[in-house]
């Protein structure tokens, strides 16, 4: 398995364990994205991806481990805490604020910078990359349409300035028309150097996108390597590639 | 034709009393699914605050104007209720935050016995008299209607603060962020929004929305004790489930329409009721509403969603 670990990691997870009551979702999963680098998480239904995206994002406890950003331990932060430090989630499902307009919505991901400047430009920025967005500004958000709520919510994100991204499963429940569209503006966001880790169901698509990806089987790490590689993996092809 | 009119003044002044302290239920029901029971008590403290602040002032003060007097006295009560607010959440419901639904619903009748227990114990079982700091005496009257100068400030003070929420909560950073923790804690939260700074301010604002009103309705009858804000938060919380619990325009509405119906029906009761009943028994109105309501249109005249919530 060539991981080729990063030299200056962004997001460090060792040993981390997650649980639900007695049940427990992620059992010491070890994960490392380094900077500007895109990284996925594929794995089946209830592997544990969104739990492990979750968890990195403050919104569960751990039940073991640890989750160091930058080098620093934040696995005891709140989100809201972790979100300042540069750790930004586009949840599974969107989670748009479904009666608030669509600029507020981007004024709420905006929500911590000071900077009004800063704002407004991230603003022109997300404009320039998201211009179905820009038109429908003073809508309110329940009105999108999936794929323009999951643009949102990615444009959202980016302007709290991340400096690690993490979307869960951009792709679900979007026709592949839309889901290319998503994945340009996901490796336009990549290129720009901002970190992203990407977990999807749709783990053609993600591996062919990523520089290196993991795989998530019943709460544990069972593969790791590049994209490529993964890609060419016959036990990856069997379970996930539907070959 | 003149008792109409009279009515539907009287029936203005009242229902933006309860407009204001239903707002106060419906910020807190928008954001936590909860009905603050206590929050008529609310209203008690900051009346009885407010006698005890003009105590205060009659003797190391005697020779301040009347509206000095009231405005030093809001200025202790509204910072007290706000405080008062801001406890509860902290120590009454935050833990029970996902607890089921009827323990935080308990507890806030918990809260208000206390309340009501501290009161009496620090003010007694007796009426107080509250000093009638602006004229209740009727102007000269307007095409046979009979206006005081407490009901005009009233309802005066009661637009004012609630165009001043309405702008807080749709105009500012701090509304913005209510209302998308109002929608989704957990989505707010990824935003960096500090979820339980912003619960608390919504008690906070809502516990000073309901002083105001204490002092109010405690300068408009000229009393105030102990259990004062049982009946009040009752009839405002009828209001905010009349318009549509959780929307701020619908508490509004809300308080203005109890109000007249209140109003008007304790000025025809005795017709409607063919002389059986008098108006002292106008409180039966907002409880049939609330029957009415909770029957036929649970939503409310404005809410649209049905919520699963509390």
């Amino acid at each position: 398995m060539a991981t080729d670990a990063p030299a200056s990691p962004v997001l460090e997870v060792r040993g981390m364990e997650v649980a639900y009551g007695a049940i427990q979702a992620v059992q010491g999963i070890d994960l490392t994205v380094g900077a500007g680098e895109l990284v996925c998480l594929i794995g089946a239904n209830g592997a544990g991806k969104t739990t492990t995206l979750n968890a990195i994002a403050g919104l569960l406890p751990l039940a073991g481990g640890e989750i160091r950003f930058l080098g620093e331990p934040v696995h005891s932060l709140p989100a809201h805490k972790r979100l300042r430090r540069g750790i930004a989630l586009v949840p599974e499902g969107r989670g748009i604020f479904t009666r608030l307009t669509v600029e507020e919505n981007l004024r709420m991901g905006a929500y911590t910078r000071p900077d009004k400047q800063e704002v407004e430009a991230g603003l022109a920025r997300v404009y320039a990359m998201l211009p179905r967005i820009r038109e429908r500004l003073t809508q309110v958000a329940g009105t999108l349409s999936g794929g323009e709520q999951q643009m949102l919510a990615i444009g959202r994100a980016l302007l709290s300035h991340p400096k690690l991204l993490l979307l869960d499963e951009p792709s679900m429940g979007l026709a592949p028309l839309v889901v290319e569209k998503i994945f340009e503006v996901i490796q336009t966001v990549a290129s720009e150097g901002v970190t992203v880790l990407l977990v999807e169901q749709n783990a053609h698509l993600a591996l062919e996108f990523a520089r290196r990806g993991y795989v998530m089987e019943s709460g544990r790490i069972t593969l790791a390597g590049s994209g490529a590689d993964l890609l060419a993996d016959p036990k990856v092809r069997a379970a996930y590639l539907g070959e | 034709m003149d008792i109409l009119l009279q009515q539907i003044v009287n029936g203005l002044v009242v229902g933006s009393v309860y407009a204001l302290i239903a707002l106060g239920y419906t910020m807190v029901y928008g954001i936590l699914g909860l009905i603050n029971f206590a929050h008529g008590e609310v209203l008690m403290i900051g009346a009885l605050t407010a006698l005890q602040t003009l105590g205060v002032l009659e003797r190391i003060a005697p020779d301040l104007g009347p509206l000095a007097q009231l405005a030093i006295a809001l200025g202790v009560a509204v910072p007290v209720c706000m405080t008062l607010g801001f406890l509860m959440e902290r120590l009454a419901y935050r833990r029970l935050r996902n607890a089921p639904r009827l323990a935080p619903l308990i507890t806030a009748i918990g809260v208000s016995f206390l309340l009501q227990t501290v009161a009496m114990i620090l003010w007694g079982r007796n009426y107080h008299t509250f000093p009638q700091l602006i004229p209740t005496t009727p102007l000269e009257p307007v095409s046979g209607v009979f206006i005081t100068p407490v009901q005009i400030t009233i309802v005066v003070v009661s637009a004012l603060m609630m165009a001043g929420l309405l702008v807080l909560v749709n105009r500012t950073r701090l509304g913005r962020a209510m209302r998308a923790t109002a929608e989704n804690h957990r989505v707010a939260s990824l935003m960096g929004v500090d979820v339980n700074a912003i619960i608390g301010a919504t008690f906070v604002i809502g516990a000073g929305l309901a002083a105001v009103a204490g002092v109010m309705f405690a300068s408009n009858y000229g009393i105030a004790h102990y259990a004062m804000g049982f009946l009040p938060g009752l009839k405002a919380f009828t209001a905010a489930v009349l318009g549509g619990i959780g929307n701020l325009g619908g508490a509004m509405l809300g308080g203005i329409v109890l109000g007249l119906v209140e109003s008007l029906g304790a000025g025809y009761i005795e017709h409607l009721s063919f002389g059986f009943l008098n108006s002292s028994y106008q409180d039966i109105f907002a409880f049939i509403i609330l029957g009415l309501v909770l029957i036929f249109r649970p939503t409310g005249l404005l809410g649209e969603r049905v919520s699963d919530r509390a």
